[in-house]
């Protein structure tokens, strides 16, 4: 068995032992934690253009 | 055995040549790349190989050991969340990869069956998914396949495709998709092999100007 304090260390960040958030606007309908996710992939895609590649390289032309 | 002038050539000379023009050693594994390549958005590609390359070796570990390990042992719900987490990490990259690839036109340059193939293995790894989510063994399973159903039904491929068939499911989960999004990407990369890798628009421009002199120095990847 784990202590509360293993409990509360290696638990999730949020509690997840209840019904998704869900944002409904119109036509749209989506939980919280997808547009989230949506969110960190379009964060990372504008990262991967705009941060320079750290390593030299040969290049052959 | 050395062939003579006029005597038919074995199919496997025909093959291996073929293969060997299609795709030389350097071609198919080579040492240098243009320098806009130098770019984190060319990375994501090899991410969702990388990420996929776990998904099969947890995947035939659950297989092997069964439900009963994977919902009740440590080891094997350690395995479980590997799968699962391996998963979303190839569809996390696997889109920011499809959306790099969209921007940059990466089906320009005779490379339409590279783009298409690619879009190809990520519909099927959506069913793949799918069918993950209905091979679990609980009842988070029973949910997604019930309600899963309805939808399948109303467009007539119910008969087919069963949700509340696990054997078939299963089939679908741990054979048939996977092979297909194996084979698939493989196929994806020798394309990209055989064609290179797309240029950027403002590097194609550019390389359709006149070749100025000598530059000092060299302009070199960063």
């Amino acid at each position: 068995m784990q202590s509360p304090l293993a409990h509360a260390v290696l638990g999730a960040l949020i509690d997840l032992n209840k019904p998704a958030r869900i944002v409904h606007w119109h036509f749209f309908q989506m939980s919280v934690a997808n547009i989230v996710v949506i969110a960190v992939m379009i964060f990372v895609l504008v990262l991967a253009i705009v941060l320079p590649f750290p390593a030299r390289r040969r290049v052959s032309r | 055995m050395s062939e003579t002038a006029g005597e038919p050539r074995m199919w496997t000379t025909r093959v291996r040549e073929a293969a060997v023009g299609a795709l030389p050693p350097e071609k198919l594994l080579p040492d240098e790349q243009p320098v806009y390549v130098a770019s984190w958005i060319y990375v994501f590609g090899v991410l969702t190989i990388a990420a996929l390359i776990v998904v099969v070796v947890s995947g035939v570990v659950l297989g092997l050991e069964g439900p009963s390990w994977w919902h009740t042992t440590s080891i094997g719900l350690f395995f479980n969340s590997i799968h699962l987490w391996s998963v979303e990490l190839f569809f996390f990259v696997m889109v920011v990869h499809l959306w790099g690839k969209f921007f940059m036109g990466a089906w320009r340059g005779g490379r339409a069956r590279t783009w298409v193939s690619g879009a190809v293995v990520f519909l099927i790894a959506i069913a793949t998914a799918f069918t993950g989510y209905l091979s679990q063994q609980n009842f988070d399973a029973q949910w997604i396949a019930t309600q899963g159903k309805d939808g399948l039904n109303a467009v007539g491929i119910g008969s087919f495709f069963n949700t509340l068939d696990f054997g078939q499911m299963y089939t679908f989960h741990v054979i048939l998709l996977p092979v297909a999004v194996v084979l698939l990407a493989v196929w994806h990369v020798l394309l990209v092999r055989n064609r290179g890798v797309v240029p950027p628009y403002p590097a194609r421009r550019l390389a359709a100007e006149p070749v100025p002199p000598e530059p000092s120095p060299p302009e070199a990847a960063r």
